[in-house]
């Protein structure tokens, strides 16, 4: 039977919950209500109020109670409503728990889950993509997976990892995407890229919901002659450095594509670490797609113009091709 | 009733603000119907929707009373606070449309609008986000010897939030002109007051800031009105800022996608008793204040205003995508 990626990451919590009583979940309207997008839906029945606990509108104490139980050995999982308002427990996450490790050797076992991402019209505070406030802040991991499977499969390592770890998941993935998936128990291992498409001339990489529009490019480019590769990051922090610079050593030419805004953005960094590190090999300057630098707008046009999609992808990658 | 009940002196004033108040929840509710029952499920909204049937009171009673001056901060269900401003229904229903006519020209959707020449400010969807900032623009009203108040809205909810508790204790200790003013209609999104608070009331929080609070009954749009001239006069006075907590029930889901299965049946029914709409018609009529047929030409002329607001909005374009990127930064 196939899986949403909504109901692979529903899966790789409750069976997480059923191998392990310390792994417990907090946040707002997730137990009775089933959380704003109905991840939880049936955790509270089964799991009961001990293990689902509903908490009022306060992020900073959703995460810092994250936190403490974690330090207390526990393995919470905290949800934000959106990830839009993981800023109002930022303190906490960036100061707190990112930080605990490298000063006083002490795990911080956590798992803070935003659901991210635009192009469902919820205008500049239901759309953004903050990861990389995050990818910035040394001691935490970043997740943002593209498929159900890996959805799936990184939920269960984020649980088991003893960093906290900021788990981006989708929102117009949800409920637009399945696959079958593996009967037995499987994870996913934090940090690991995956070639989602092999190809020899050009090397698009990307993360989260680009991935399908970064396919649906190469798959347009191929009727054109080209032969696109396309990475998958999987996790931005730690960065799979070697998949990257290898699928560029072989193909010579790099996209880089994210939803998030432009100037600091994921692509920044990959860019440097390919001059870096494969500068020689490298036959075309390395070329961007991401939203531009203004919030996520509402109007259906503005949003349009905002979000990159596989035209502005397929034009990008085309002129680099033939560069 | 032909001829007019000997009235006392402060009679006709009563009735005169009853008109109004009458008048400015009818809109409220009609706009939002308009948005909620048809645009919305028309698909000409697109964005989230969340409206404030049945608290209509709330955001008339205290906003008639604010003066020019006043600087207004409402939440995501205080929408008249926008019409006793000044701003048209037009507009109102373009910004929930993604018009260019609307107050954010697009960008923005829903009640997440302000227009500082209207002297209201923005919300962001953060909830008590803007309780600080009430606070700052309280404090620039005095740093400029504006004799001006800030009217901070929230629903109960928000009161859990680090930013409610910060801004109210930065207003308290100094002695802020600020009248905050909370919507308890007794559940945020799924979450009931029980499970939001330890306390019986928002009000039970003025204290821990040595504020005074005050209960009301936030389905009485006088009732509202007369204690937010208390707050007024108390904040306005230089002694502080002032709480006021609307009692009140959200007769809607949480938002137009919300069927609020977990909301007991039977409290809809018993708060549908008390709509302030029907409640305050009730009054006019018992007090004299008005007839019935005056009422039905009101409401009706409120149809007619609506029908016309959104034809307006109708005809207002869409947002040209090559302005994608202006009005990030001030343009030169
Ligand atoms: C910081 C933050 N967390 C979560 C949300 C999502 N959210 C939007 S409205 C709402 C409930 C608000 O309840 P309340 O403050 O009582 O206002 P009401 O909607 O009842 O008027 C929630 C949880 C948000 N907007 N901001
Ligand atoms: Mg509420």
């Amino acid at each position: 039977m196939s899986t949403t990626y909504l109901e692979a990451i529903r899966q790789g919590m409750w069976e997480e919950m059923e191998r392990d009583p310390n792994v417990f979940l907090l946040g707002e309207d997730i137990g009775v209500y089933g959380g704003a997008f109905k991840v939880t839906a049936g955790f509270f029945e089964h799991f009961g109020e001990k293990r689902v606990v509903d908490t009022p509108i306060s992020e900073a104490a959703i995460v810092g109670a994250a936190i403490g139980a974690g330090l207390m050995g526990l393995r919470p999982v905290a949800e934000m409503q959106f990830a839009d308002f993981i800023t109002c427990g930022f303190d906490q996450i960036v100061n707190f728990a990112a930080k605990c490790r490298y000063r006083w050797g002490a795990a911080v076992p956590m798992v803070v889950r935003a659901p991210s991402g635009g192009g469902i019209h919820g205008g500049p505070f239901h759309s953004q993509n903050p990861e990389m406030w995050f990818v910035r802040t040394p001691g935490l991991k970043v997740v943002a997976p593209a498929t159900a499977y890996d959805a799936k499969g990184l939920i269960k390592s984020a649980i088991r990892d003893n960093d906290p770890v900021i788990f981006f998941e989708h929102k117009g993935l949800y409920r637009r995407i399945k696959e079958d998936l593996p009967a037995e128990d499987y994870t996913v291992p934090i940090g690991v890229a995956k070639v989602a498409r092999e190809g020899r001339d050009l090397s698009i990489i990307t993360y989260g919901a680009m991935v399908w529009t970064a396919l649906e490019a190469a798959g347009k480019l191929a009727e054109e002659g080209a032969s696109v590769e396309v990475v998958d990051l999987r996790t931005l922090v730690p960065l799979d450095r070697e998949t990257v610079c290898a699928s560029v050593k072989k193909t010579s030419k790099a996209l880089l594509l994210h939803e998030d805004t432009r100037t600091g953005g994921m692509a920044g960094e990959l860019a440097a670490t390919l001059t870096e590190a494969v500068f020689e090999y490298l036959d075309g300057p390395i070329v961007r797609v991401t939203a531009p630098d203004t919030p996520v707008p509402y109007s259906p046009p503005l949003e349009q113009a905002f979000l990159p999609n596989v035209e502005k992808v397929v034009e990008k990658a085309r002129w680099l091709w033939r560069y | 009733m032909s001829t007019t009940p000997a009235i006392g002196m402060d009679r006709q004033p009563q009735a005169a603000l009853a008109e109004r108040c009458l008048y400015y929840m009818s809109m409220m509710r009609e706009i939002e119907d308009r948005i909620e029952r048809k645009l919305y499920r028309q698909g000409k909204i697109v964005g989230g929707v969340y409206v404030g049937r049945g608290q209509e009171a709330i955001p008339v009673g205290t906003a008639l009373v604010a003066r020019p001056d006043d600087v207004m901060l409402p939440a995501h269900r205080d929408l008249a606070v926008f019409l006793i401003r000044g701003v048209s229904a037009g507009r109102i229903f373009a910004q929930y449309m993604g018009r260019e006519g609307g107050l954010t020209r697009g960008r923005d959707g829903n009640m997440h609008m302000g227009d500082l020449k209207h002297g209201i400010v923005a919300i962001i969807s953060a909830l008590a986000a803007t309780v600080p900032v009430a606070a700052g623009v309280a404090m620039a009203l005095r740093y400029k010897g504006i004799e001006g108040v800030a009217f901070s809205y929230f629903g109960d909810g928000a009161t859990s939030r680090g930013d409610w508790h910060e801004g109210v204790n930065f207003a308290a200790v100094q002695k802020l002109p600020v009248v905050f003013i909370c919507n308890n209609n007794q559940y945020a999104y799924s979450t009931p007051l029980s499970a939001q608070m330890a306390c019986a009331n928002v009000a039970d929080r003025g204290p821990a800031y040595n504020i005074p609070a005050e209960i009301v009954d936030g389905n009485d749009v006088l009732a509202v009105h007369e204690a937010t001239q208390r707050a007024r006069a108390h904040a306005g006075s230089g002694k502080g800022p002032y709480l006021l907590e609307c009692k009140t029930f959200r007769m809607t889901g949480h938002s137009a996608h919300d069927a609020a299965h977990y909301v007991p049946q039977g409290l809809f029914e018993e708060w549908g008793k008390m709509d302030p709409i029907t409640r305050l018609e009730a009054r006019m009529l018992a007090e004299g204040w008005a007839g019935q047929e005056a009422l039905d030409r009101a409401r009706a002329a409120v149809h007619r205003e609506v029908d016309e607001a959104v034809a307006w909005a109708e005809q207002s374009p869409f947002p040209d995508a090559a302005t994608l990127e202006e009005d990030v930064y001030e343009s030169r």
